[in-house]
């Protein structure tokens, strides 16, 4: 299982984190600053695990941002950087082209898309198009109510004039 | 209307946190927007609520307190709109988790959205529950998601079979409701709700032993079909990764067919055809065929032995091992650990290779390398690859060379072939790492060699090589200044010449020399300073003709600023101008280390139980109690023992050993006690390696004083002696005054002392068994009511002797214990004799609470333990 997914920026600071055990807020602060230094500081060539408390972090970099995720000592970590990078391509996908300001900007977004690929810390969905395909819907449930809610709010705000 | 209400954008705000130039620039604007966002909140306002919602989410990821917002989200789940509910529920998962009280007040809401005609919001609810939910929600809302296992939409039934997940990990007696729709989720196509569907299956079979003999009779079969049809299907773009279909979906097959199989022969039969085309088709130079081979070779190792397959399996394993990717070479680590408890002569075979990966340049692969071949490691193969990782220790990184030395050490202690090969290996680890080793290593080694008694002129020649070449490493110089200190003789004349010694000149002056070197080199710390002061002052005596130098080294360091090398300087220099007919009985050689007694301490029994009996059958701190029966000529004639070996003493020549420990060895109980701030062991490396720091407390200080003069004996020249030893305490310690005042009192004191020990107290029997008695006696220090001195006796009560007597007591916070080693660990039969041992109490709470005390007592008789226990709460009241 997954316990946490992270995705830190190469000068530390955080762009995401969603945490699947309970961890409590100065715990989450605590791992997040201490992974961030183990991470951030190994080499380019190296494995991309590290034996951490007794569990295992996969990460991996893409540009500047590394992607981590903590899983069991019996868990496929292979298969854990599989999972990055087809949450990674989603997201390029979904961003056209994803860069670190995206994830910035949009962090809300990057979330939506992480909800539909994992879930109670197992993978969700294996296909790239159908989580695009899920997450286009609801964000034009999205627009709709927007439209909706503003030609209401015109309506009234002519009708009271 | 609040000039906040309407605040910034989500964007603005990002950028305006993204120019900041500092942390504090940073924290204001934080710090303004959280003050519009709590003025919105107590507004009420409906219109940016999701708005300030996503605001605090960004501010909560930079790590700012945002728990003021928690309620917006509920109101947010609550509202009837999908994009508030979106924004509420991601809310809810980022800023509280499942300890929070208030997510309970969330479950009314999860249950509505989960009925919801909505499937997006249905799915918004499951991902919540699934992500957060405590047990208690899941055990309100386990039957909603069960019905959505059924959902018409398979985006729906793929996220309820995930959250049930989570429910039966919370609540696992609800997982035999979840078996049945489980089992159908097996049967879908849509990729998924079967990856989902064969996790949910696995996870059961973890909670529920039920669950996994329902899905071994019932779904065996139809697992490794869709495992086969995935296997071969043909090319698909949608789940297409590297030219393999679904890799993610044959790992969860593999999986949750390895649970199956375990232990079950008939299911492991089912499934070795397809394990071993997926073994041997998948496609190897990809990522996702190596995480697929790597599952299958785990399936494989992991069933009921099918020899063919195994082969197979460790086949891959080698490639593995030998990959150029260090992912790949990890995980291979990783599994070949695993297969060395299935078989481990075939992962024998890649101890190359290992050895290989213990070199690597990455510190994950070097981890996993090094506790592979620590595990590979046995009595035919520790010779070369002992060999090879000291090699190794020689190129290794600073930081892993902690690591690898405590590994090597623990090898060469549990394998060692031989003594003479145990002796070498541990000084090349020594000189090569010998700052990265903990204490307990080289006070092995110490035991080791005092054992080997015909290796004792190898040994020291050996280190004194070593030492010749560097003085880097402080441990390998300590064991080098104590072995010359001990052996010296051996070094100088060649005894127990080797033949495969390289013959050596040493003269006595060049012995001398190098205990120089080690006291004047300014590396090298107080304890092995210390100690290379004692092993001169051995020398002085095993080199006679040296004798003027030594002493004028001695005489040197009495203006050291150090006070422990000066406090020993001093009362070696007087030793040897003025005791000269005692001195070479002080510096006898130490009687053999009993290792038995020291591999018990290290497995961490009771630390002052074992060592230095000796100090204590003397009593009561101030000299009461009964006299010492030893005759004088003992006392004076100490021909064997210089300090007391850890455990050997018996139970007569306690007073000899008193007095090599309050003469010969610069009285360094008393020293260490005043000063036990340096951190120094001195006295254990005094008396032997065995010692615990423990003893070094003022109480046995004042024991040692105390009983010396309590024996009448030893008249001008003991006087003389003691009350020098004490002299030099004295001026560094008002604390343990009473104690010496007592000494320079001479023997009349006694009396007068008796009756300034304020009350006394009756003796008490504190325990009582059929098999054993313990009786406490009290007393006091005057000016000093917290703290009472308990002298138990132990008699046995049994017409058998116990050995390894052990006792222990546990007191509660108000107390202070300290427990001194007790007079022997063996306790004749039929109470002809006893065994005694201190305690001192302080208690902090003195007039308000009384003493109590746990105790347990540990002994053999007739090879068996036996232990009793007891609570002893009949202490004198004002204690």
């Amino acid at each position: 299982m997954i316990h946490f997914v992270l995705l830190i920026s190469r000068q530390g600071k955080v762009r995401l984190t969603k945490w699947y055990s309970p961890y409590s807020q100065k715990e989450r602060t605590k791992v997040i600053r201490e992974l961030g230094g183990v991470i951030l500081n190994r080499g380019p060539k190296l494995c991309n695990f590290v034996d951490w408390r007794g569990f295992k972090v996969v990460y991996k970099r893409y540009a500047s941002l590394y992607f981590c995720m903590c899983i069991d000592q019996d868990d496929n970590e292979l298969e854990v950087l599989e999972i990055i990078h087809h949450f990674v391509e989603i997201l390029d996908r979904y961003f056209g082209s994803v860069c670190e300001l995206d994830l910035i900007f949009n962090f809300h977004k990057a979330y939506y898309i992480l909800d539909e690929l994992l879930l109670a810390g197992e993978l969700q969905e294996s296909s790239k198009k159908t989580v695009a395909r899920l997450i286009a819907a609801q964000d034009s449930l999205v627009e709709t109510a927007k439209e909706q809610a503003s030609s209401i709010s015109n309506i009234i705000a002519q009708a009271t004039k | 209307m609040n000039p906040f209400s309407s605040g910034t954008r989500l964007r603005d705000m990002i950028r305006a946190i993204r120019a900041c130039k500092t942390a504090a620039e940073e924290r204001a604007v934080v710090r303004k927007e959280c003050a519009a966002i709590r003025a919105a909140i107590n507004e009420n306002d409906q219109d940016y609520r999701h708005r300030n919602l996503a605001k605090l989410m960004f501010i909560h990821m930079l790590g700012y307190p945002t728990h003021f917002g928690q309620m917006e989200c509920l109101k947010l789940i609550a509202s009837t709109g999908f994009p508030e509910k979106r924004i509420g529920y991601l809310g809810l998962m980022l800023l509280l988790d499942e300890r929070q009280e208030v997510l309970m007040l969330v479950t009314n809401s999860l249950k509505q959205d989960l009925n919801h005609s909505n499937q997006y919001i249905v799915g918004l609810a499951l991902c919540a529950l699934g992500n957060i939910s405590s047990a208690e929600m899941a055990r309100d809302l386990a039957p909603d998601v069960e019905r959505l296992l059924q959902f018409r939409d398979p985006n729906i039934r793929k996220k309820a079979a995930l959250c049930s997940i989570r429910i039966i990990k919370k609540v696992p007696d609800l997982a035999e409701n979840f078996m049945n729709p489980a089992s159908s989720l097996l049967k879908e196509k849509h990729h998924g709700v079967l990856i989902t569907g064969v996790q949910l299956c696995t996870d059961l079979c973890k909670v529920s032993s039920e669950a996994l003999e329902y899905f071994r009779e019932n779904c065996i079969e139809g697992l490794v079909k869709t495992l086969r049809d995935i296997a071969n299907s043909p090319y698909s773009p949608e789940y297409d990764i590297a030219g393999i279909t679904d890799p993610f979906l044959h790992i969860r097959l593999l999986k949750l067919l390895r649970i199956l199989g375990q232990g079950d022969a008939d299911a492991s039969d089912c499934m070795t055809d397809i394990l071993a085309q997926v073994a041997s088709r998948t496609e190897s130079n990809k990522n996702a065929g190596n995480a697929i081979l790597y599952e299958c070779v785990e399936t494989i190792m992991s069933i009921e032995d099918n020899g063919g397959l195994r082969v197979l399996a460790i086949n891959i394993l080698g490639r593995f091992l030998s990959n150029r990717d260090n992912n790949i070479r990890y995980v291979g680590l990783n599994m070949l650990m695993k297969a060395i408890m299935v078989d481990a002569k075939a992962v024998q075979r890649h101890r190359a290779t290992i050895l290989e990966c213990v070199k690597d340049s990455d510190a994950s692969i070097q981890k996993r390398a090094l506790e592979l071949v620590y595990l590979l490691v046995n009595e035919s193969n520790v010779k070369p690859l002992t060999k090879e990782l000291i090699e190794y220790l020689e190129v290794s990184d600073q930081e892993f060379k902690g690591d690898i030395t405590a590994k090597i050490c623990s090898l060469v202690e549990k394998f060692s072939p031989a003594k003479i090969w145990y002796i070498d290996q541990m000084l090349k680890v020594l000189s090569e790492a010998g700052n990265f080793v903990k204490d307990e290593v080289w006070h092995a080694l110490i035991i080791v060699i005092s054992n080997a008694s015909d290796l004792h002129g190898y040994t020291v020649r050996a280190l004194y090589r070593v030492f010749q070449a560097s003085t880097e490493q402080e441990s390998l110089v300590r064991v080098a200044v104590w072995c010359v200190g001990e052996y010296g003789d051996m070094l100088v004349n060649n005894v127990g010449m080797l033949d495969i010694e390289e013959p050596i000149t040493v003269t006595e002056s060049d012995a001398v020399d190098a205990m120089e070197v080690a006291i004047k080199c300014q590396r090298l710390g107080l304890t092995t300073k210390a100690m290379a002061l004692i092993a001169l002052f051995k020398l002085s005596s095993r080199f006679p003709s040296c004798s003027e130098r030594i002493n004028d080294i001695i005489v040197q360091n009495k203006r050291s600023l150090v006070l422990e090398l000066q406090q020993r300087s001093i009362e070696f220099s007087c030793i040897l101008q003025k005791h000269q007919n005692i001195r070479s009985a002080l510096v006898e050689r130490m009687p053999i280390l009993d290792e038995k007694t020291f591999s018990g301490r290290k497995a961490g029994s009771l630390p002052t139980a074992v060592s230095t009996s000796s100090i204590i059958p003397c009593n009561l701190p101030n000299g009461i109690g009964k006299p010492a029966a030893a005759p004088i000529g003992d006392l004076l004639d100490l021909s064997s023992d210089d300090a007391p070996p850890a455990p050997v003493s018996s139970g007569g020549d306690f007073l000899q050993d008193l007095l090599g420990v309050d003469l010969s060895p610069a009285s360094a109980p008393s020293g260490t006690s005043q000063s036990p701030k340096t951190g120094t062991d001195v006295l254990l490396d005094l008396l032997s390696i065995g010692t615990s720091p423990s003893v070094q407390s003022s109480s046995s200080a004042i024991d040692i004083l105390s009983s010396s003069h309590d024996n009448k004996a030893p008249v001008s020249n003991l006087n003389g002696l003691a009350s020098h030893s004490s002299l030099s305490a004295n001026a560094t310690s008002p604390a343990s005054s009473a104690g010496m005042m007592d000494l320079l009192d001479g023997t009349g004191a006694i009396t007068q002392k008796h009756e300034e020990n304020g009350p006394a107290y009756p003796s008490l029997v504190a325990y009582e068994s059929s098999t054993l008695r313990m009786t406490f006696n009290f007393s006091r220090q005057p000016g000093n009511p917290q703290t009472t001195f308990i002298q138990a006796t132990f008699t046995n009560l049994s017409p058998n002797v116990y050995n390894d007597f052990l006792f222990q007591a546990a007191v509660p916070k108000f107390l202070q214990l300290h427990l001194v080693p007790a007079s022997s660990n063996t306790l004749p039969a039929s109470g002809n004799g006893s065994i005694t041992q201190c305690l001192k109490v302080t208690n902090t709470q003195h007039g308000k609470k009384s003493l109590v005390m746990r105790i347990r007592i540990a002994y053999k008789t007739n090879d068996k333990d036996v232990l009793e226990e007891g609570q002893i709460n009949n202490f004198p009241r004002d204690l």
